[in-house]
């Protein structure tokens, strides 16, 4: 029960303080509330992101890990929100500079990184609604996901690192750490490079073997 | 808005075009070629230097309140010869407006050693770098837009350095 509370807490301090201390930044002085907004929604958004591998996972005390699979495409579509506030607002705010990032072509660093994650997260939300028209099987969509998801989380770090802005430069890469560190727990624990090559010898040795036996299934 | 930015892009990609075939059409690049294959090669512009670009800033005593200083030198590509009475834009997002606001917007004129110095206001961070723009846009010589990017957002002072080109 203790441990469940510091678990939240510890949480909630990840999340909350960076969002705390890029709100008392005083670059906020000189921006536009569009501007702004779309700062926070970039700064949500990754906050966002250290919940999903940890709902997936079913690491969150006192939630079911159903709870967690339910929550998780839920979360990932505020993500996608959250993306196009962002994206939208710094249109807004300064277009031409918008559009160099989303053709590659900005001086800055850290864009490319920003918009390469942005569209494997539109990627993966595509999947996750389109997967059972497209047919696609359960290993597949997972490999999928897992690549995807590999290059969100290392994208989106490595353009928020590389920012100079309103966020705190501590708070904000020891968030990061905190996004990269239950990925790499979620993607080591659900195993699903193993599983499928079991699941592959499974299908040669007895084709009617019922696949996920082994442990709760997951997806 | 948009439009507004999309015909300044083209109009700028369209008017390098024109320009680089006029200078191989004319008798001059015979001339400059050879010169500056010896001598000190023309800036080019930086990417993402002609944002927020407006045509025509008036030349003023300073931008706004000022405390900020934005210097450099313009000299000719070839020889490095200094340029006198050469026209330099410089716009940023400051304590006092974004880049777009026109109050933002300033020009000033190169002195007899070609040295350029316009107070502004503090430079801030926006779009997660610290960063100036500057632009040569006259006739004389070939247009160039420059991005300085501040090494601290602390600094109270930017340099860019052009070296041009006959248009």
């Amino acid at each position: 029960m203790a441990r469940a509370a510091l678990t939240w807490v510890a949480l909630a301090a990840a999340v909350g303080v960076p969002i705390a201390l890029a709100a008392a930044s005083p670059l906020h002085a000189w921006r536009d509330p569009v501007y702004i907004l779309a700062g926070f929604a970039g700064i949500i958004a990754l906050g966002v992101m250290l919940f999903q591998p940890l709902l997936i996972g079913g690491y969150l005390p006192g939630l079911s890990a159903r709870f967690g699979r339910r929550a998780h495409p839920w979360v990932g579509g505020a993500l996608v929100v959250a993306v196009l506030i962002h994206v939208g607002g710094l249109w807004i705010a300064s277009p031409p500079d918008m559009i160099d990032a989303l053709l590659f072509s900005s001086p800055t660093p850290f864009s490319p990184w920003g918009v390469i994650a942005m569209w494997a997260i539109f990627a993966v939300a595509l999947l996750a609604a389109l997967r059972r028209r497209l047919g696609l099987r359960l290993r597949t969509w997972r490999t999928a996901h897992m690549l995807l998801a590999i290059v969100i989380v290392a994208g989106s770090v490595v353009h928020g690192l590389l920012i100079e802005g309103t966020m705190e430069t501590v708070s904000k890469a020891a968030l990061c750490a905190l996004v990269i560190a239950a990925t790499i727990k979620v993607m080591a624990d659900l195993r699903v490079w193993r599983k499928r090559r079991t699941l592959r010898g499974e299908n040669l040795t007895s084709p009617g073997a019922a696949p996920g036996s082994p442990g709760p299934p997951r997806c | 808005m948009t439009t507004v930015v999309l015909n300044r892009r083209t109009l700028l990609a369209a008017g390098g075009a024109v320009l680089a075939t006029g200078v191989s059409a004319t008798g001059v690049s015979g001339l400059l070629v050879p010169a500056r294959a010896e001598g000190l090669a023309p800036t080019p512009s930086m990417r993402g230097g002609a944002n927020n670009y407006t045509k025509g800033a008036p030349i003023v005593e300073r931008i706004g309140k000022g405390g900020f200083w934005m210097t450099g030198t313009v000299r000719r590509a070839g020889d490095g010869a200094p340029l006198a009475g050469q026209r330099i834009q410089i716009w940023a997002h400051t304590t006092e407006g974004r880049e777009n606001d026109p109050q933002s917007h300033g020009a000033t004129l190169t002195d007899k050693n070609g040295v350029f110095r316009l107070e502004m206001p503090q430079i801030v961070p926006v779009f997660g770098q610290p960063h100036g723009h500057l632009a040569y846009d006259s006739d004389e010589f070939k247009t160039v837009f420059l991005r300085p990017v501040m090494p601290s957002a602390k600094d109270t002072a930017l340099e860019a350095h052009f070296v041009l080109q006959p248009a």
